[in-house]
């Protein structure tokens, strides 16, 4: 019976399902052969950074055993720098270099604070191209790029990570956003599934909500104890601008765009994907079902992204949710 | 607009079915319950052999006195072949020639018998026999045999089972050894019995029947030993010296010949497939189809050779755990590894029971898992590292199986090729989710197959829903058009109803 309810609950409050969501909307909008344009990062940095959305400098490409050897020309003197699988998945395959021992260039220090030499590394680059990484055990390229500098904002509500923004762009639509905190259980990964905790953000204010540790809410962030609402993130209109050119960019109509804060750059976009989860819901206390059916209201293909954002500001405030839900609740 | 296709797919599909299953079941009488039936029993006999190049003459023994059972029908499918059947003394045996052939040849000879008690021994009496020439030092053995006997027993029955029973101890005293030695198999065994028995005027025959059983497609003739005590024949176990056949045994030959005789042909194999179905109300149903000028039963599965029913009734059983599957992960919400693994690893569990199936298989998951994340730390690429576990795995069954034969258990030698690919390709599943989505999902993910298995293998195994599914495959449309609708089905899962509670607030 309590089951019964919380189905009549869910419709009411415009909760997306799995199937609702794979038959409904990614079969429907984000054709197959569109999706090697999120899965391979270092194509989605192409479109993206063409498209003019701001993305990490790509310092160099190696996509074969031989390019490995090119590694430290790559680098050069840089302090800091990531290296990643183009295909990799779950975060497995990223070495983040955050500095460089003054006495021995050669050797280079991890975001745990460990020293690995430059040859280790290449080791690590050697694989990655081997496909260690990539799930179909195919040759994958590994991509070196620019190190996501910590911006102090979010000091006090993540615990040694940096959070990232998700975006849900409904038809080029930003409609639902969210930021995951790395916690202690996450191993500093922004990852939902490994225990970071995931706080909806009001695509009105920019200003985040409750969080979600798991399946339950959660005030305050479980390592540092500081409250987790009420952070206005920090130039939210372009954020919603630049996912709104996600559409445009890769042509999928549903599709989640992940940024993080740079504390020089501002926000930079580090990947896109076609199977966005549904957690984004619970994080925000609120379904997708009825914003999804406001868009297909208003969708008008005229408008540009910054028009797009501009009408989700309007159209998505976390004060005014009941009244939609009465508005179109069927 | 999808969905109006899919039902209006879904809806022809089940027409079809339906009409097709009606057809069959109320006008052509094909029976709905297994049990109405008494059961009919098919044992083909398959000869192959690689042609001479000359004419080819195959002889095969075939069943004449068969006590318990009764000939429904018997024949023979060899293309070009002239067929005939002959009587040689107390045998029978059907004869195949044809003047020349090229390559492997297959010959096929199926008989249909069903239990039938009045069904007896009407052979005619022997005549005494002559005692057999035998060489010393076997001469004096067999004299102190028959001697030794015959103090212990009354009559030819006794006399038998006794010198079974002597034939058979555990120290058997030095004549037996003597003429034991050099015997290798049952056959001989039960012929050196003969030899014994012939020397005391006592008619015996060494027999060879096929035991009988639901569904077999390797069997191998056992031995029997039968006598006559002028009255009667009588059968006794080898082995034991009991008096009576076996539960379900068809005489198939009598004497030492063997099998088969192939002149002109090389390379001779004859195997036995052994299969009890529904032959008889089928027949029924077949002789009322042809009445009826239907041709739809000569399109049914009863019309394949034994050996190839037998594998479609595992096959047609798949739909039934893909529907299950369907229904567990898209309506329930249960994870799973991969689509079909569960479906993949219920198929295994039927080569093992499902007890020791799920015991077995959480243990080799389970070791299999922390070698590979040993193997892990070696960082292989992602070939080598499948082939690395594969050949642990096996070793692992080869332990378990030889560990479990040391403890008597049995049923720890019950592996095959097949379920070990699928734990092999488990244990990669679960180590890849597990080090993506952490031990926890894995976990998850690793019960949920289980169960779906478990389900899986259980509705596969209903004897009832596999009479019906062989009987009526038509009605697998019905399964594909729900599975079809299901492919549609875009409310909530079950288990979404409990993940997505925090929305509401509580």
């Amino acid at each position: 019976m309590n089951l019964l309810r919380n189905h009549r609950l869910l419709r009411e409050s415009g909760v997306l399902g799995l199937n609702e969501r794979n038959a409904d909307l990614i079969m429907r909008l984000n054709p197959r052969r569109l999706y090697p344009r999120v899965d391979d990062k270092e194509l989605t940095k192409k479109l993206a950074g063409e498209a003019g959305m701001p993305v990490p400098a790509l310092y160099g490409v190696i996509g074969s055993q031989s390019g490995v050897r090119r590694f430290s020309q790559i680098v050069a003197d840089r302090e800091s720098f990531v290296v990643k699988p183009a295909r990799g998945s779950g975060g497995d395959g990223i070495i983040v270099i955050v500095g460089r021992s003054k006495r021995k260039r050669d050797s280079y220090r991890l975001s745990s604070g460990i020293l690995i030499s430059g040859a280790e590394i290449e080791h690590h680059l050697s694989n990655v191209v081997g496909g260690q990484y990539s799930l179909t055990g195919n040759p994958d390229t590994a991509l070196i790029e620019y190190c996501v500098q910590f911006d102090p904002l979010f000091a006090d509500i993540s615990y040694q990570g940096v959070p990232d923004i998700r975006v849900i762009v409904y038809r080029g639509y930003p409609i639902m956003s969210m930021v995951r905190l790395p916690t202690r259980t996450s191993d500093g990964k922004a990852n939902l599934h490994q225990g970071a905790v995931g706080a909806g953000i009001d695509i009105s204010s920019g200003k985040t909500l409750k969080g979600v540790l798991g399946n339950s809410v959660v005030d305050e962030h479980p390592d540092t104890g500081a409250l987790i609402s009420g952070v206005y993130i920090p130039k939210w209109d372009f954020i919603l601008q630049s996912s709104a050119r996600s559409s445009d960019v890769t042509g999928l109509g549903y599709v989640g765009v992940d940024m993080v804060i740079d504390r020089d750059l501002g926000p930079l976009i580090l990947e896109m994907n076609a199977r966005p989860g549904l957690n984004i819901q619970i994080a925000n206390g609120s379904g997708l079902s009825h914003r999804i059916r406001r868009i297909d209201e208003i969708f008008n293909p005229e408008d540009d992204p910054v028009t797009r954002a501009r009408i989700a500001r309007q159209e998505f405030s976390s004060e005014r949710q009941g009244a939609l839900a009465l508005d179109t609740g069927d | 607009m999808t969905n109006r296709y899919v039902l209006v797919l879904a809806g022809i599909l089940t027409a079809i079915s339906l009409a097709i299953f009606m057809y069959k079941w109320q006008v052509l009488g094909l029976p709905l319950d297994a049990s109405q039936e008494t059961p009919t029993w098919t044992v083909e006999t398959t000869v192959s052999f690689n042609s001479g190049p000359g004419s080819i003459n195959v002889n095969l023994q075939i069943p004449t006195l068969t006590p318990g059972f009764a000939t429904l029908d018997e024949y023979s499918v060899s293309r070009n072949y002239a067929f005939g059947l002959s009587y040689v003394g107390a045998d029978r045996q059907a004869q195949w020639t044809v003047r020349r052939a090229d390559g492997e040849q297959t010959l096929y000879y199926r008989v249909i018998v069903y239990e039938d008690p009045q069904a007896v021994q009407a052979d005619v009496t022997p005549p005494l026999p002559i005692p057999p020439v035998v060489d010393e030092p076997f001469r004096t053995a067999v004299d102190m045999i028959v001697e030794d006997v015959s103090e212990h027993s009354a009559d030819a029955a006794s006399f038998t089972s006794v010198l079974l029973r002597l034939f058979n101890s555990r120290s058997p005293n030095p004549n037996v050894e003597l003429l034991l030695a050099g015997n290798e198999s049952r056959a001989d065994f039960v012929q050196t019995v003969t030899t014994v028995l012939a020397s005391a005027r006592i008619p015996a025959r060494l027999v060879r029947g096929i035991p009988l059983q639901e569904r077999q497609r390797q069997v191998e003739p056992v031995p029997w030993l039968e006598i006559h005590d002028g009255d009667r024949w009588l059968y006794f176990d080898p082995a034991t010296g009991d008096e009576g056949l076996p539960e379900r045994f068809l005489v198939w030959w009598r004497g030492s010949q063997s099998l088969v005789q192939v002149e002109g042909g090389s390379n001779v194999s004859v195997r036995f497939a052994v299969q009890r179905n529904y032959v008889d109300s089928v027949s029924i149903a077949e002789h009322r189809a042809a009445l009826r000028q239907s041709r739809m039963l000569d399109f049914s599965l009863f019309s394949l050779p034994i050996e190839t029913q037998a594998v479609y009734s595992v096959l047609l059983m798949i739909p039934i755990g893909a529907l299950i599957m369907v229904f567990m992960r898209n309506v329930v919400g249960i994870d799973t590894f991969g689509t079909f693994m569960p479906v993949l690893i219920a198929l295994a569990f039927r080569e093992t029971r499902l007890l020791w199936g799920v015991v077995m298989f959480s243990v080799l998951v389970a070791l299999g898992l922390s070698i590979r994340f040993l193997l892990e730390r070696l960082r292989l690429l992602l070939v080598p590292r499948l082939s690395a576990v594969l050949i642990v795995v096996v070793l692992l069954m080869l332990i378990i199986s030889i560990v479990s034969h040391q403890l008597g258990m049995e049923s720890g030698l019950s592996v095959a090729l097949f379920p070990m690919v699928i734990i092999a390709m488990t244990i990669e599943r679960m180590s890849v989710v597990w080090e993506e989505r952490g031990p926890g999902d894995a976990m998850r993910a690793g019960l949920g197959s289980m169960l779906v298995a478990i389900l899986a293998y259980l509705a596969m195994g209903m004897n009832w829903l596999e009479h019906i599914v062989v009987t009526f495959p038509e009605l697998l449309l019905v399964v594909l058009a729900t599975v079809l609708l299901l492919g549609r089905y875009t409310g909530y899962r079950l288990s979404e109803l409990t993940r997505f509670q925090a929305v509401l607030g509580k």
